[in-house]
């Protein structure tokens, strides 16, 4: 039985570890792109342009209550579509087609984003009044004030919402081998048909995720204790 | 956009509705029966049970759903003790191998809410049902669970709408529910978007029912917080 797990020629141990590498990518960039959109619609949603604020909602509110699996299946067959028919817009008139891996991130990352707006929005919304009052007193311009008040202490305030993203993000992953990118279910798919082994090889993808799962929640509290290391503790 | 064709797809796509009701109205009802019982036997059993159910929803909150519908579906059916049991009649069907991976899968988060709700149950209450005389079992029933119930039902409303929405993950073993129904559409007609509008409607309007329903039973178990009119 552990054969099929080694790393030898029956094996398929090196294809899972590549998968959870891919697994990994996959998610390290959904996450990094779901931070972006995440900015991007607290902003717009703390704004006070009626339009913008209308659009972050639309957008929160449809990913976060439409299934993953749908929003991954609008992108999987109609991601490429619409690339195009953005490039006709600037006049390029030829075929653009989108490899798996960047449907993945971007479908991931959309709905990530969704989920990282709110929790970005509650974090900028914590940080007290007074001190951007305090800030514009001493004359910092608006920029000085996002980079040295805002910011710094928005993170602090977001990481452990951010941290939960990242678990849904981790897991979301998961979705994405409909698209047949080789990542840790995938190839456990792969695996299970091939050896008629389904039980073993879905349960080395639970661990895989298990140990991805593990090693994040320890990541994030540590870097919570160092965000927090100037905070006094009651 | 083909608007013809997205009218189409309406009553095709509504005829999925009933299989997604079924799923999520099943797996909550199962699911809430094993969230108390791994809740009750998280805070209340001894270190045994304690450490079992903690393991439970580690390993069931920590791996994607999806790996969880295809170890039931795919894997349970290597192994012939399985196949010659009775359980095999249900086994086999997709329809209740979804059915059981979304019930272990909401029983752990619902049991993590239950417990943080019966946790968060004023001691100053449980000490005055005590001196009232009451057994630990008549406290349970009418102290700790009515107030720890209307602690939970927010996070609880979350739950069911992830519920809703994880459903769709039955497609994935051939389940025709709505979102299976739509990636049957969609590789026929290739109407991407008219399919997702169509389908995605249905998810929100779903889901903002289930809200809704939240929200009323929030509303009907705090009348002490209504002004009397």
């Amino acid at each position: 039985m552990f054969e099929l797990l080694s790393f030898g020629p029956n094996g398929w141990g090196g294809q899972l570890l590549g998968g959870a590498a891919m697994t990994v990518a996959v998610s390290v960039s959904a996450f990094a792109l779901g931070l972006v959109f995440g900015s991007l619609g607290a902003s717009a949603k703390l704004s006070r342009h009626l339009a913008l604020t209308g659009v972050a909602e639309v957008y929160t509110t449809v990913v976060r209550g439409v299934p993953e699996l749908l929003v991954i299946y609008l992108l999987f067959f109609g991601g490429s579509g619409a690339v195009m028919a953005v490039g006709r817009i600037f006049g390029y008139e030829g075929y653009i087609e989108l490899n798996a891996f960047s449907i993945g991130v971007l479908a991931v990352g959309l709905i990530s984003g969704a989920y990282s707006t709110e929790v970005i929005r509650g974090a900028v919304q914590a940080v007290p009044h007074g001190q951007i009052e305090a800030a514009r007193a001493c004359g910092m311009s608006r920029w000085l004030i996002l980079r040295r008040i805002l910011v710094p202490q928005t993170l602090r305030y977001a990481l452990p919402g951010l941290g939960n993203v990242w678990q849904l993000t981790l897991k979301d992953t998961a979705l994405i081998s409909v698209t047949a990118l080789a990542e840790i279910m995938r190839v456990s798919h792969v695996a299970a048909g091939s050896t008629r082994q389904p039980f073993l090889f879905y349960t080395t993808a639970a661990v895989l995720y298990l140990l991805l799962t593990t090693v994040s929640t320890v990541a994030f509290e540590r870097a919570e204790r160092y965000a927090n290391r100037g905070v006094r503790r009651a | 956009m083909n608007w013809e064709l997205m009218w189409d797809s309406v009553p095709t796509l509504l005829r999925g509705v009933p299989v997604t009701l079924q799923l999520v109205g099943l797996a909550l009802l199962f699911g809430a029966a094993v969230a108390f019982a791994v809740a009750l036997l998280r805070l209340y059993g001894n270190r045994v049970t304690e450490r079992l159910m903690a393991a439970y929803v580690f390993v069931f909150r920590g791996t994607p759903l999806l790996v969880q519908i295809f170890l039931i579906y795919y894997g349970m059916g290597q192994f012939e003790l399985v196949r010659s049991s009775f359980l095999w009649v249900y086994l086999r069907e997709p329809f209740w191998c979804a059915i059981l991976a979304l019930t272990l899968n909401t029983g752990a988060y619902t049991s993590e809410i239950l417990r943080g709700a019966i946790l968060s149950v004023p001691q100053g209450q449980i000490e005055a049902a005590r001196a009232c005389g009451m057994s630990r079992t008549l406290l349970f029933r009418r102290i700790v669970m009515p107030v720890a119930i209307r602690q939970m039902l927010p996070a609880y409303g979350n739950e069911v709408i992830l519920m809703v929405k994880a459903s769709s993950l039955a497609s994935t073993i051939t389940l025709l529910e709505i979102t299976g129904i739509a990636r049957k559409i969609i590789a026929q007609s290739f109407a991407v978007f008219e399919v997702f509008i169509v389908a995605g409607s249905i998810y929100l309007l779903l889901n903002f029912l289930a809200s809704r329903l939240i929200r009323y039973a929030e509303w009907r178990m705090t009348p002490y917080l209504r002004a009397r009119g």
